[in-house]
Parts: C-alpha cells; structure tokens; sequence
C-alpha cells in the first residue's frame, strides 16, 4: 500500500482509531491479567484487583508451574509435530486429487469429509478406542498422532482443495501433454506454489492439536499426557487453597507455543489466506 | 464435469498408463477408508446403541425408540438445546459483525497495522481452556470487573451475569466472541486484499462516497469469505464444550448446559449411554439440517471448474 | 507431621525387594495438596515392595473425568490395575466381569475382623472381595467460626430451628450466614442433610437407597425442599461456581459463620493454621447428631493378565490398610481409618469425634451412604437427583411439592 499518501487526518479517521485502539484493549486485557497475576503472591492476589500492579514480581507461580507441567510439555512437542506433518501431507494430496483428478465420487467424499469439521467428537471417543487398543496403541503417543491425524483430515483437505481449485486448469493441462506424471505435476508444478497454504495449514493444524484437552485426556495416561491434561490436573484442585498465580503461570507456560507462533508467523497465516485459502 | 483426465487420456494404454489412471484414487484410498471408518461407521455405532439401553458400558438391548422419548421428556436437554441457539446464533452473528466491522476499519491504511492485526488474532491461539479460565475469573462477580470498577471509584457497579441462571449464557458469548472475532476479521481483511482495486478507484471517479463502496461492492464480492467464517465459527460453537466446562461447567444449576454437555454427563460419567448417544444423534440431526443443504449448493457451484 | 517421619522411616527400613517385581497402574484424581502426599506415599510404599508404579492422575470434576477415561480403558480391553470407583458404582464393574477377586488377600489380612460390615458390603461383589476401602469421610458436618458467632451473639445449633436463628442473627450483625459454592454436588450435599435431619436416618434410607417413591414425594421431603429453599435468603449473591474450598475460606477469614461440608473441609484449616475446637469448630449437621452420612474412596482392582502384576496389585491392596498408610493419608484428606482397630490418638478432636459417632452409628440404622457422593445409589440416579435439586435451589420461583414430585419422577425415569 505504499504507492498511496497516508491520508489527511480527519474526523473520520480519528474515530476509526479510536475504535481500532479500543478494540485492541479488549483484546490486550485477559492477556495482561493473566500475566500480572502470575507474578503475583497469593496474598497479594487477594487484596489487589485485577489490573493491580504486583507489590514485587515474584516468579514463584512461575516456577512452581513449570515444575508440574513441564515434563507434559514435551510431550505434546512429540505428539504435534508428527501428527502436523502426516495431516498436512495427507491433506495436501487429497486437496490435490480432488481438485485436479476428480473422479465419480470424488465430490461425495469431499462433502463426507466436509461433514466431518461439525462432528462433535464425544461421538466417537468410545469406537475410537476400542479400535486403539485393538491395534496395540491405547495410551501411546502414537496413538494419539493417529487420532489427531485422522479428525485433523478434514480441515487439511479443505485448506488445499480449495485452494488447487483457483489454480487454472490450463497450467496442469500442459503439463499432461508433455507427459508428465501424478507425482511429477504435484512436486513440480502445485508444490511449489503451495507455500502459503501449507502454512496456513501448518498453523491451524498446531493450534489445534496443541490446544487439544478431549483426546488427550481420554486417549493417554501418565507418562504420555499431553500438556493440556496436565494443565487440568493441575488447575483443578479438589482440595487445598487455589493458587491463582501458579493456575495462571501453568496456563501461559500451555499457551505459550500457540501464542508464539501466531505472533511470529501470523503474518504468513493471513498471508496464506489471502492466496485462495478463504475461497469457499 | 469436464474432468481433465478424459481429455488428456493418451492414446496408447499401458500398464504404466492404467497405473497412471489408478494412482489418484490409489491416493485417496487410505483417506476414504479413515473418513468411512473414522466417521461414519463409529457415528452408525453411536446410532445404533440410541436404539439400546447401554448405561453403564455399551449393551445391545434393543428398546425402540425409548431413550428419544426420555430425551423428550427431559427438562435439562431442552434447556441444552434452548442455549445452543441462543449461544450459537449471537457468537455467529457478533462475530460476524465485529470481524467485518474491524477488517474495513483496519483496511483504512492504518499505521502499524501488522502489530493490531495480531493483537485481534491472538486469542484465537489459546485454548477454550485457558479462555474460559481467564473469563470466568474476568466476570466473576466479587473477584473480577466488578471489584475493579468499583476499586475505581464506580460505587454502585455490578455485573452478575456469571452467576444469574437467566444471563449466564450470554457470558459464554462474550467469551467466545473475543477468541474468535479477531480471526474472522482475519478472514475478511485477506478477502479484501483481493479485491480488485481498480473497481473501487473507478466507483471513486463516479463519486460514490466509501461506505456506499464497501456495502455495495466490495462486501457483496466477499460471499465466499462469508461462508468460510460461517463454516469455522459454527463449527467451534458446536464444539464449544470446553469453554462451557471451564467457565461455567453448565452453571448455575444447568442454566448454562449445551447439548454437547449433556451428551458428555450422560454418557460419561452417568452411566446413561443409550441416553447420551440418542443426543448425539439429535445433535447430529440438527448440524445436517443446517450444514447440509449449504455444502449441496456449494458443491454444485464448483462443478464448473 | 510426626505420622510422617514415622512413615518415612518405616519406608526406608523396610524389607529388601521382592523377587518378582510387578507394575500397577493406579487412576485416580488425588492430585492437590495433601492428597497428593498421600498418594505420593502410597506410590514409595508400592515401590518399596519392589514394583514399580505408573501413575495416573486425571483431575477434575470430582472424578467425572477419570470416569470417562476408565470407561475408554475398559473398552479398548486395557484397564489400569487399580481404579478410584466408589459405591454401588463397584457392582456396576464387577457386573461387568471385569474386577479382580482379592479373597486371598482378604483372607491373609483379615479383612473381615478389620472392616465394618457396612463398608464390607460396598466392597464386595457376589460376595467376594473385589476393591479394598481407604478412608471414611463423613459428609453431615456442620463447619462453625467461634468468634463471629460470639460477635453475633449466637449459639451453635443443635436442631434446625436453631440453625436458622443462628443464621438470622448472623445475618443482622451483617456477615454472610452461610458460605456456599454453588455447583451441583455442593447443592445435594446440603439438600442432604436437610433430608437426614427431617427425615431422619431409616426414611433417608428408604428414600435415597431404597428410592421409595412414597418417601420421595412425602411431606417430609416437602419440608426438605422448603429448608433448603429458605437456606438461599442466608448464602451470598457470588455462590454460584464457587469452589467448595473457597467458601471454607470464607469462613476461615470470618466473612461468615458457617458451612455445611464434608469433612475434607478441615484439611483447608488445617492448611491456614487452624486448630479444630478452638479456631473452628465441627458440629454435626443440626438434627444429624448420632447419624453419620458415609464417603467411603476405595480402590477397585481390575483383572489383569500378567503374574507379576497381579503380585503387585495384591501388595497395593495391603499396603492401603496397612495402619501406617491409614494414618498418614486420612491425616492429610481429613477422613477417618477404615480400619476399626485404629489407634485414634494422632488424630484432632474431630476425627475423634468423627469415629466414635462412626462407631456408635454403625450399631444402628444410623450410618447411611451419602447420595450426593455416589454412595448409595447409582450415579444414574444420583446424577437425576443433582438436575432437581441444583434447579430447584437456584430458581427463586420454585415449589417443594412440585420439586419432590420432579424428584421421584426423574429417579424412576433412570431406573
């Protein structure tokens, strides 16, 4: 947008700023009272209000936090990262057949698959695990890179179907009469160009996974659980005095890959969405 | 459907060539059978244990329609359901407008747009969990925005929504509005990046004034943007159950409960699984009627391609 | 904590390993403050007979999320050694052929001497053993602030007439009555004692164990319904959500004069420093004296395949009634032994108390399965019975009769 002049100020302009600057507050406050009240004592929780300034910084929560749930942390570093990688592979290729090598049939099964983003997934966690541990992987973090990848599939589908879609057709046609091959189009023509949409997948399908409480809970134990469940287990307490400072501190530590990434690459995420992703 | 694989079929036919032919559904093959398993058969399972009455642990005894009429019967499942239209309709429609609201604004050429755009999105990157922690001690009446106003000065402030069984449900909406808002705005901010500029210069040289613009060209080009976020937000407030259980855990009695909720109780951790799966198909029931016809129409749309 | 360097002790003096040594895998959700000590030690113990523990831990909702857990387990045919399942819940497992017969062990540790009938009973399936208990709580307690009684000038209560003119008296003085977390189980923990103290223990029995529909809807359960319906003008605005540990707060920091709680609200005075008769005091819950409402927490043991494991989950069952683990844990959780051969004297006044009543109670019909903690019906019927009550309390418009006719008709659409 450099070619245009930064408008005059006006009025107009004033109160878009306003507005937009509000907007932002909103947004900037659970951030900013989870923060403080992570650096909080107990005591000082208590007497304070939200928005209160810590009477000393203390990294306590912080500590203590990262004493509990760091160990699941790490587990949900191996649960993520293949479970993104194969989802966003099978994706990419299924976005890949069913938009430039549609067959009868093709369209029924991108609107069954379609159908499965609404699933709500307490319909499934009984058959699901029954068929874990018919083959071996009740609570192992494979177990879990197989449940993600196979409910993630359905938005990793859409992401690139519909983003092959608004690739002309003529591009692949070409490509066919010089006598290229599946693979070939799809690694040298598609793959290329795919790179914000891969991201744009990439981040969802982290977001998602990492954020996950249901299937982590229901389909590992001990050892293997995710962050989130550790989260739970740590937040909800049955007895014992509430320690805001630590609940806070434990779930900005769980956060904090997410956020990051959203920060870092958020950019690349709307980016990607501008390139076709959002084309419906 | 004029599938490019028939126009451009070779000649000759080889075993290289028919494999060539195979190898796109050889592809999809492993997906279709994860998708008919993974979703269809289990949702047929969960069908058939609603004709049973499971309770404790899967059983196969048949009873009709009964745990239909239970669920008919059933004060709490009518209030569950009661609040997904209330939830479902009001996050939908703020989110809709306070994404399309903020996307023109920012579209403004506002100085550091890159950093507010990412203050909107960020919630999007947390958890229902964390969200539904962080709002329900925000809300909480004695702890929350209630002491701080009135730590500020505002004596009479009060704002008990979380524990009023009347208005708790609009909680849930505040909150999962400000999670999700920022990405529709997301959505929208990218589709008007696409829009071709040169059809709002020439509308300027006609003297059309901006809002006229944005109503009536560039917002009506953004349909399909539309029905993307539609997609993604209906899709999160069938599945907001975390938030439900974080914030409120369908509190104050079950003032607050969604279907999803119920279907959780009741099949979980009450031992009344024929029940709960007869929900899940009502659930089930409900998202097709809605979802549906809107992936017909989209689905025919795109057999020009 | 002189239980616990006792404890430690005896841990590290004990006996050289065993020769096969097993895993047991224990769910539970003991996973705050001095329960997770006490599970902590009963993970050192385990190990300290040479197997080795996996832990699993899974918080929240009182359990509700262990359950689904367990029940996923169970069906994709993995079960953990031992569970956290409380009540008639243990004969709904054991229907289902999937729990551990542990009459030897039973037999070699004389359970039957050591165990009250009562509590032999829940833990027995077809009459064998299938799960061994850890504790008593005892639900019917009424938890007092000494001085703001005394600023208001009252009087603890002994029958529910006084109770409410304590309240009012609280009330005028300006301190909040009662301290009350509004969620489901909290309801039907007070809706409960108002039921044992009207009805009194054999009509509690027929209403909540036998589910009579005649004492469900009786006048007397009316009368349940309208104590409990005049208890709203007496908590705060705030309750509703509030956890059960921070209305004991609120007592503790004299904001108000009273709570009706388990006795695991003690271990949050314990936790501030609190000395039990002289800084709060534990009543039984006014018109409950000599009934005592039972929580019993045990642990079910699953059939498992391998010998060695099978050792390990014998030695679990042991060591939980063991006398040293009975102390410590029951020390840390605010419960009392199981065990009735128990030496009491480590223990504050009202754990004391709580035993004798135990005891006393156990002669006649007073000692009842509370409800509301999953002891005395199914959590099908307890489940019915929580949608009544907790809608019934935060509806400012409701009726007692129509509520204990909703009652009897929501227990008989479950049964």
């Amino acid at each position: 947008m450099s070619d245009f002049a930064q408008p005059r100020l006006t009025l107009g302009r004033l109160t878009i700023h306003a507005t937009l600057l509000l907007a932002c507050a909103v947004y900037l406050v659970p951030l900013i009272v989870m923060l403080l009240t992570s650096f909080k004592t107990p005591e000082d929780i208590r007497t304070g209000n939200l928005l209160s300034w810590p009477e000393a910084f203390s990294a306590m929560g912080w500590l203590t936090a990262w004493d509990s749930i760091g160990g699941y942390f790490w587990n949900s570093v191996k649960i993520v990262i293949p479970a993104v990688l194969i989802s966003t592979a099978l994706g990419a290729l299924n976005g890949y057949v069913l938009s430039m090598w549609r067959f009868r049939g093709s369209q029924l099964f991108f609107g069954l698959l379609l159908f499965g983003c609404f699933l709500p997934f307490q319909v499934i966690l009984l058959p699901a695990s029954f068929t874990l541990g018919k083959l071996g992987l009740a609570n192992t973090t494979t177990g879990l890179v197989l449940v993600h990848v196979v409910y993630g599939l359905a938005f990793t589908t859409l992401f690139f179907r519909n983003f092959y879609v608004s690739v002309p057709d003529a591009l692949v046609r070409a490509a066919r009469l010089d006598g290229a091959g599946f693979f070939t189009i799809f690694g040298r023509i598609l793959l290329p160009m795919s790179v914000p949409i891969i991201m744009v997948c990439l981040i969802w399908q982290f977001t998602q996974i990492w954020n996950d409480f249901l299937f982590g809970v229901v389909f590992a134990s001990g050892d293997t659980q995710p962050v989130t469940v550790a989260l739970n287990n740590l937040v909800n307490t049955s007895t014992g005095a509430k320690r805001y400072n630590v609940d806070m501190a434990a779930a900005m530590i769980a956060g904090l890959p997410t956020l990051v990434v959203y920060v870092v690459a958020g950019k690349y995420f709307l980016r990607g969405l501008t390139a076709g992703a959002v084309k419906g | 459907m004029s599938s490019i694989a028939l126009q451009a079929r070779p000649a000759k036919a080889s075993p290289l060539d028919a494999l060539q032919r195979w190898l796109p559904k050889l592809v999809l093959a492993p997906s279709m059978l994860i998708v008919l398993v993974g979703f269809y058969a289990y949702i047929g399972w969960t069908f058939l244990l609603s004709f049973t009455n499971s309770r404790f642990m899967p059983s196969y005894k048949w009873v009709g329609l009964q745990q239909y009429e239970r669920l008919w019967d059933n004060d709490r499942w009518w209030v569950a359901s009661q609040n997904l239209l209330v939830f479902g309709g009001l996050f939908i429609a703020i989110s809709l407008l306070i994404g399309v609201v903020l996307a023109v604004l920012l579209d403004q050429r506002i100085r550091r747009e890159g950093l507010i755009r990412t203050i909107y999105l960020y919630p999007m990157a947390l958890s229902m969990i964390v969200t539904g922690t962080a709002w329900q001690w925000l809300l909480n009446p004695g702890l929350g925005l209630d002491k701080l106003l009135r730590d500020w000065g505002w004596e009479g402030f009060r704002f008990d929504w979380l524990v009023d069984p009347d208005r708790v449900i609009y909680c849930l909406v505040i909150a999962a509005v400000w999670q999700a808002s920022g990405f529709v705005m997301a959505l929208f901010l990218a589709g008007l990046r696409s829009v071709d500029q040169s059809i709002i210069r020439a509308a300027q040289v006609d003297g059309a004034s901006l809002p006229t613009i944005y109503l009536r060209i560039v917002l009506p080009s953004l349909r399909p943007v539309f029905f993307s976020a539609l997609m993604i937000l209906a899709h999160i407030a069938i599945k907001s159950f975390d938030l439900v259980a974080a914030m409120t855990a369908g509190g104050p009695g079950y003032s607050s409960d969604l279907p999803a909720m119920f279907m959780y109780a009741h099949t979980f951790t009450r031992g009344q699984m024929g029940l709960g799966a007869a929900s899940a198909m009502l659930m089930l029931g409900a998202v097709m009627a809605i979802i549906v016809p809107y992936l017909y129409s989209e689905l025919r749309n795109k057999r020009h391609v | 904590m002189n239980a616990f360097h006792r404890l430690a002790l005896s841990v590290s003096l004990a006996l050289p390993v065993l020769a096969h040594a097993g895993e047991v895998e224990v769910l539970h959700w003991w996973t705050s403050g001095g329960e997770k000590r006490a599970a902590d030690t009963l993970q050192k113990l385990v190990e300290q007979k040479g197997h080795s523990w996996k832990d699993f831990a899974v918080a929240g909702g009182g359990g509700e999320a262990a359950m689904t857990v367990l029940k996923t387990r169970a069906v994709s045919g993995n079960p953990p050694s031992a569970a956290q399942i409380k009540g008639p819940d243990i004969q709904e497992w054991g229907e289902l052929g999937l729990l551990a017969n542990l009459d030897d062990t039973a037999k070699s540790e004389r359970w039957d001497e050591l165990l009250p009938e009562q509590v032999r009973k829940i833990m027995q399936y077809d009459g064998s053993y299938v799960a061994v208990p850890v504790n008593v709580h005892r639900v019917n307690w009424l938890w007092i602030n000494p001085e703001v009684f005394e600023k208001a000038g009252a009087t603890p209560p002994k029958t529910l007439d006084e109770f409410f003119a304590a309240a009012d008296k609280l009330k005028a003085v300006g301190f909040i009555p009662v301290a009350h977390g509004g969620q489901p189980w909290q309801d039907g923990t007070v809706f409960e004692g108002f039921v044992l103290s009207i009805l009194g223990p054999d009509d509690y029995h027929k209403a909540f164990v036998e589910l009579d529909n005649d004492t469900l809807t009786g006048d007397k359960m009316v009368q349940a319904f309208t104590a409990l319906k005049k208890l709203r003008d007496y908590i705060d605005a705030d309750a509703a959500g509030r956890e059960w540990n921070r209305a004991t707060g609120m007592v503790i920091d004299g904001k108000a004069g009273m709570q009706i709680m388990g006795d695991w609200a003690k271990s949050e005075f314990t936790a501030a420093n609190k000395v039990a008769g002289k800084d709060y005091q534990c009543l039984p819950f006014p018109g409950t004296q000599g009934s005592f409402a039972f929580n019993i927490d045990s642990l079910a043991m699953f059939k498992l395949s391998n010998d060695d494991n099978r050792k390990a989950q014998e030695d679990l069952a042991r060591t939980v009634l063991e006398p040293e683990f009975q102390t410590f844990f029951n020390q840390n959780k605010g419960s009392i032994p199981v065990r009735q051969d128990q030496d009491m004297s480590e223990f504050d006044a009202c754990a004391q108390q709580s035993m004798t009543d135990f005891k006393e109670a156990a002669k006649g019909s007073g000692l009842q399965p509370s409800l509301t903690h999953g002891m005395a019906a199914s959590s099908y019927v307890q489940g019915a019975v929580f949608d009544v009550v907790t809608n019934f309390f935060n509806d400012p418009k409701a009726d007692p009769q129509k509520a204990a006719k909703q009652l009897a008709a929501a227990i008989k659409a479950v049964q």
